[in-house]
C-alpha cells in the first residue's frame, strides 16, 4: 500500500552522488539554508547567551546577598538587570525554543525536505548574532541600558541614551527575525506536510508552532512600533511618550505589553509542544486528549492577545479595564489546565521510563502547577495590586520561565540530542543535572514569593535589612543553579564528540523525525516517508506499517 | 486494603485534602499585618485563592507523584502502556471545574474591587484653598510656585481621568477627612497637605479617618505602595492617581517605591505614620506653628527609614531638599 502512495518520489539528493550527505563543522558558520543547520545554529548561539544571561543573574544574586549595594553599583545592577532579562527572553528562550527546536524539527516531523523559504530562514537566523552584538555594545558604551527589559518611558528617555537606543535597535532586529521565522513556519506547516498527513495527524509540536507563529505575527509588529517611537523620542525630539510635551507615558505600556504578554506564550507554547512529544514516548502511551491539547494551544493564542493589561493594574488603567482583563486573564488558566491534566493522564497507566528527558518533563509539570496557580492569583486585580512589581512577581515568572521554559528546553535537548547529533547524552550525568536544577529552582524562586508579599519591591539593588535572610537563601539557590549547568554543558560537548552511537530511533518513538538517520541526511530522507499511523500510536496494533525504505517499523509491542 | 472499595478512599482523600487546604488558607501567615480597611478584603480574596490553590496543588502533584511510582516501567518489561487516547466525560469535567473556579474568582475579584473603591477614583471632591509649600526649583522665592502647583493640582484633578482607588461605596458622597498631595521624584516622596500648608517627607495620617492621597510624579514613573495597606498606585507624570483609604491601626509602616525609577530606586523608601486622632492633631499643630517656607520644605533624606543606613550606602541621597530639587530638574 505504501509503495503506491503518491508521496513516494525518490528524489536525488541535492548534491548528487559523491557529495557528502553530512555537513562539516565549518558549514555551521556560514549562510547555510538547511533547516537542520539553522536549527543547530539557533540552539548553539542561544545556549551561549544563556551562559551570559546566567552569569549576570549570579552577579545580581551576589549583590542581593546583603541589603546594601556593596558589590555592584546601583547603575551597574540596573544594567545587569536589564540585560539579563533581555538576553534571557530575546536571545535565549525565544531563539532556542522557536528557532532551534522549530527549525530542526518541523520539516522532519511533517516529512518535508526543508522549510518553505530556506533563504528567508537563514536571514532570520543571521539577524540574531548582530542583535546580540548590538546589545553587547550597548553594555560597553555608556554603561548599558538602565531601565529594565520593559524600558518604560520617561525613565528610558532620560537615562543613558546611547545604550538605550542600541537596546531598541537590538530588539527591532530580533523582532524582525521572529516575524520572518513565523511566516516560514506557517507556510511550511500549511503547505509542505507529506500528502498522507492530515491536520489531525500532525505531531502536537507542530500545532504548538502554528499557535506560536500566529501569535508572533499579530504581536511582534506592535513591539517594533513601540521601539521605533521610543527611538524617535530619545533621538529625534519627538514626544510620543514625554509627559511634559503632551505625550502619554501609559501608551507605551499598552504597546509594550500588547507584545510582551503574548511573548510569554511565545516562550511557553513551543515548550508545551515539546512536552506533548516527550511524555508519550517515555510513558509509552498515546497522548491523552490530542484534540484538546491542539485546540487549547489555539485558545491560549487567542485569549493571550486580550490579557495584556494585567501588567498595568496599578498604572493608568480605567476601572472597566481592570475588570475585563481580570476575567480574561483568569480564563487563560482553563486551556493551560487542560494541557496539564492531559499530560498527567498520559502518565497514568503508562510504563514510565525514567530517562533524563522524562525527568525534566515531569519536573516541568510539577513546576508549572505551582507557577500556574501563582499566575491565577496575579490575574485577580485586587491581589495583584498588592504584589505587582514585587518579588512575588519575580518568583512567579521565574517559576514559569525557569521551571517551565528552561526545563522544557532541557527536556527537548535530552530527547532529541540523539537525532540532532547521532549520539546519546550520558544519562547519569543528566540525572545529576536534573537533581541540581530541580532543587536549585525551588530554592531560588520559592522564597521570592514570601519576599514580595512581605514588602520587597523588585528591581532593587538595595533592600530593607529585614529581608536579608530569605535573600540569602535565594542566593544560595542561584549558586546551585549556576553549578547545575556545568554537568550539562560538559555532557553535551563530551557526548557530541564521544557519546554512544544512537541509531535512528533510540527511544522507539513514532513521530516522523525518527524514521530517518541520526543525524538526518542533508535532504532528510532518501525517499519521503509515508504516514501509516498517528504520531502517538503506542500500544496499538500496527501490523500494516511500512518504514521509509519499505522495511517494517519496529514491531508494535503491546 | 483490597476489600475497601475505591470510592471510600476517594472520599477519605477528598476530606483530608479539603481540611488541609482550608487550614492552609487560613494559617499561611504570608501577608504582613493589616492596617487599612482594604487589607482584610484583599486578604480574604487571597485566602480563598490559597485554599483552592492548595487543594489543586495537592491533587495534581499527588497524581503526578502517584503515577511516577505506580506506573514506572517494570524491570525488563519493554511493552507499551494501555492505549487510552481520551475520555470525553473526564475532559469535559476538568474543563468545566477550572472554568467554574476562575469565573467564580473573577466575580469575587470584581466585588472586592468594588468594595475597595476601585470604581470611583477621581470623583470631584472639592477641597479647601491650597497653600502647599512645594519644594520646587528653589526655596528662595516659593510663593509663585506654590500658587502654580495648587492651580495645577486643581486643574488636573478636575479635568482628567484619575486612576486608582476612590471612595468605597459606603462613603461615596462624603468629603475625605484628610487630603494629601503625594509627589514622587527621584528618589523621594513629598507629601503636601493642602489644607494646612504642611510639607513633609513622611506621611502622617490619623487612624480611622477617611484619607485621600492624590498621587503624581515629577520626573519618571514611581509607584506608591504601603504593603500593610495592600494598596499601590503608580505615580505617573502627567496622569493623576488617587488612593482613598481608612487606616485601621496605629503604627509606622514603610512606604515603598515599586516602580523602577532610576539607580536609587531601591533606596526610595520612607514611612507612613498612623497617629491616634489626638497625636495627629498635635503633629499638625506643631508643624503649622513652625511653618516657614524654609523649614517646611521636605527633608526626605533625613526622615527616611533607616536614615543612617541609607546615608551610608547612598551618600548622594543625603542632600538638602534644594539639591534634590535641582537634581531632578537637571535630569529633564
Ligand atoms: C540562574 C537562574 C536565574 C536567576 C538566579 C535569576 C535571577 C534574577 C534576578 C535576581 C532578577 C532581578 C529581579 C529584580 O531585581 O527585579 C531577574 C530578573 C529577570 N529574569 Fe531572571 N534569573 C534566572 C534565570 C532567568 C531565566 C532563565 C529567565 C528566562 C527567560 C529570566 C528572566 C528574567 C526576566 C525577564 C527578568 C526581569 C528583568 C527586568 O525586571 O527587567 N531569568 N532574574
Ligand atoms: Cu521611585
Ligand atoms: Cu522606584
Amino acid at each position: 500500500m505504501a509503495q503506491a502512495d503518491i508521496s513516494i518520489k525518490p528524489t536525488e539528493l541535492q548534491g548528487g552522488h559523491g557529495h557528502p550527505d553530512k555537513w562539516k563543522w565549518y558549514d555551521y558558520f556560514t549562510f547555510n539554508v538547511d533547516h537542520k543547520v539553522i536549527g543547530i545554529q539557533y540552539l548553539v548561539t542561544s545556549f551561549l547567551f544563556y551562559l551570559v544571561g546566567g552569569f549576570m543573574a549570579v552577579l545580581m544574586r551576589t549583590e542581593l546577598a546583603t541589603p546594601n549595594s556593596d558589590f555592584l553599583s546601583p547603575e551597574l545592577y540596573n544594567a545587569f538587570l536589564t540585560n539579563h532579562g533581555t538576553i534571557m527572553i530575546f536571545l535565549w528562550i525565544v531563539p532556542a525554543a522557536i528557532g532551534g527546536f522549530g527549525n530542526f524539527l518541523i520539516p522532519l516531523m511533517i516529512g518535508a525536505r526543508d522549510m518553505a523559504f530556506p533563504k528567508l530562514n537563514a536571514i532570520a537566523f543571521w539577524l540574531n548574532p548582530p542583535a546580540g552584538a548590538v546589545l553587547a555594545a550597548s553594555f560597553f558604551l555608556g554603561g548599558g541600558a538602565q531601565s529594565g527589559w520593559t524600558s518604560y518611558p520617561p525613565l528610558s528617555e532620560i537615562t543613558a541614551n546611547l545604550p538605550q537606543t542600541l537596546w531598541c535597535v537590538a530588539l527591532i532586529m530580533v523582532g524582525t527575525s521572529s516575524i520572518l521565522g513565523s511566516v516560514n513556519f506557517l507556510v511550511t506547516i500549511w503547505k509542505m506536510r507529506v500528502p498522507s498527513m492530515a491536520w489531525d495527524q500532525m505531531p502536537l509540536f507542530c500545532w504548538a508552532m502554528v499557535a506560536t507563529s500566529v501569535l508572533a505575527l499579530f504581536a511582534t509588529p506592535v513591539l517594533a512600533a513601540a521601539m521605533v517611537l521610543l527611538l524617535f523620542d530619545i533621538n529625534f525630539g519627538t514626544s510620543f511618550f514625554k509627559p511634559d510635551a503632551g505625550g502619554n507615558v501609559v501608551v507605551y505600556q499598552h504597546l509594550f505589553w500588547f507584545y510582551s504578554h503574548p511573548a510569554v506564550y511565545l516562550m511557553i507554547l513551543p515548550i508545551f509542544g515539546i512536552m506533548s512529544e516527550v511524555i508519550p514516548v517515555h510513558a509509552r502511551k498515546p497522548i491523552f486528549g490530542y484534540k484538546a491539547i491542539a485546540y487549547s494551544s489555539l485558545t491560549i493564542c487567542l485569549v493571550g492577545l486580550f490579557v495584556w493589561v494585567h501588567h498595568m493594574f496599578t498604572s493608568g488603567t480605567a476601572p472597566w479595564m481592570r475588570i475585563f482583563f481580570t476575567i480574561s486573564t483568569l480564563i487563560v488558566a482553563v486551556p493551560t489546565g487542560i494541557k496539564i491534566f492531559s499530560w498527567v493522564a498520559t502518565l497514568w497507566g503508562g510504563k514510565i521510563r525514567y530517562t533524563t528527558a522524562m525527568l525534566f518533563a515531569v519536573g516541568l509539570l510539577s513546576m508549572f502547577v505551582f507557577g500556574g496557580l501563582s499566575g491565577v492569583t496575579l490575574g485577580a486585580a485586587p491581589f495583584d495590586i498588592h504584589v505587582h512589581d514585587t518579588y512575588y512577581v519575580v518568583g512567579h515568572f521565574h517559576y514559569v520561565l525557569y521551571g517551565g521554559s528552561v526545563f522544557g528546553i532541557y527536556s527537548g535537548i535530552y530527547h532529541w540530542f540523539p537525532k540532532i547529533t547521532g549520539r546519546m547524552l550520558n544519562e547519569p550525568l543528566g540525572k545529576v543535572h536534573f537533581v541540581l536544577t530541580f532543587i536549585g529552582t525551588i530554592l531560588t524562586f520559592t522564597p521570592m514569593h514570601n519576599l514580595g508579599m512581605q514588602g520587597m519591591p523588585r528591581r532593587v539593588a538595595m533592600y530593607d535589612p529585614q529581608f536579608a535572610h530569605l535573600n540569602q537563601l535565594v542566593t544560595v539557590g542561584a549558586y546551585i543553579l549556576a553549578v547545575s549547568v556545568i554537568p550539562f554543558y560538559f555532557n553535551v560537548i563530551w557526548s557530541w564528540m564521544k557519546g554512544k552511537e544512537a541509531g535512528p530511533n533510540p527511544w522507539n518513538a513514532m513521530t516522523m523525525e525518527w524514521t530517518t538517520d541520526s543525524p538526518p541526511i542533508i535532504e532528510n530522507w532518501e525517499v519521503l516517508p509515508v504516514l501509516t499511523h498517528g504520531p502517538y500510536a503506542y500500544g496499538m496494533e500496527r501490523s500494516d506499517e511500512v518504514g521509509p525504505a519499505g522495511e517494517p517499523l519496529p514491531a508494535s509491542r503491546s | 486494603m483490597k476489600q475497601i472499595p475505591a470510592p471510600f478512599w476517594t472520599l477519605v482523600l477528598g476530606i483530608v485534602v479539603t481540611l488541609v487546604s482550608l487550614w492552609v488558607g487560613q494559617n499561611h501567615n504570608l501577608l504582613p499585618e493589616q492596617a487599612s480597611e482594604q487589607a482584610p478584603l484583599v486578604d480574604d480574596l487571597f485566602n480563598v485563592m490559597m485554599t483552592i490553590g492548595t487543594a489543586l496543588f495537592i491533587v495534581v502533584q499527588g497524581a503526578i507523584v502517584y503515577s511516577l511510582i505506580r506506573f514506572r516501567q517494570p524491570k525488563g518489561d519493554e511493552t507499551d502502556g494501555l492505549p487510552i487516547e481520551g475520555n470525553l466525560p473526564l475532559e469535559a469535567f476538568w474543563t468545566a471545574i477550572p472554568a467554574v473556579i476562575v469565573v467564580g474568582l473573577g466575580l469575587y475579584s470584581v466585588v472586592v474591587f468594588q468594595e475597595m473603591g476601585g470604581f470611583s477614583p477621581g470623583g470631584h471632591h472639592g477641597h479647601g484653598a491650597m497653600v502647599a509649600m512645594a519644594p520646587q526649583q528653589s526655596v528662595i522665592d516659593i510663593a509663585p510656585l506654590v500658587a502654580q502647583a495648587a492651580a495645577a493640582d486643581e486643574d488636573i484633578f478636575s479635568k482628567t481621568q484619575v486612576y486608582g482607588f476612590g471612595a468605597s461605596p459606603l462613603v461615596q458622597m462624603n468629603q475625605p477627612d484628610v487630603t494629601v498631595n503625594v509627589t514622587g521624584m527621584q528618589f523621594a516622596w513629598i507629601f503636601r497637605y493642602p489644607d494646612t500648608g504642611i510639607t513633609d517627607g513622611e506621611l502622617h495620617i490619623p487612624v480611622g479617618k477617611d484619607v485621600q492621597l492624590k498621587i503624581e510624579a515629577q520626573d519618571v514613573i514611581h509607584s506608591f505602595w504601603v504593603p500593610q495597606f495592600r494598596l499601590k498606585q503608580d505615580a505617573l507624570p502627567g496622569e493623576p492617581g488617587e488612593l482613598r483609604f481608612v487606616a485601621t491601626r496605629e503604627g509606622t509602616y514603610p512606604v515603598v517605591c515599586a516602580e523602577l525609577c532610576g539607580s536609587y530606586h531601591g533606596a526610595m523608601r520612607t514611612q507612613v505614620i498612623v497617629h491616634s486622632p489626638k497625636d495627629y492633631a498635635d503633629w499638625v499643630a506643631s508643624r503649622v506653628a513652625e511653618a516657614t517656607p524654609t523649614t517646611t520644605v521636605a527633608q526626605p533624606a533625613e526622615t527616611a527609614t533607616d536614615a543612617e543606613y541609607l546615608a551610608g550606602i547612598a551618600p548622594d541621597l543625603a542632600k538638602s531638599p534644594v539639591q534634590i530639587a535641582q537634581m531632578t530638574s537637571m535630569s529633564h
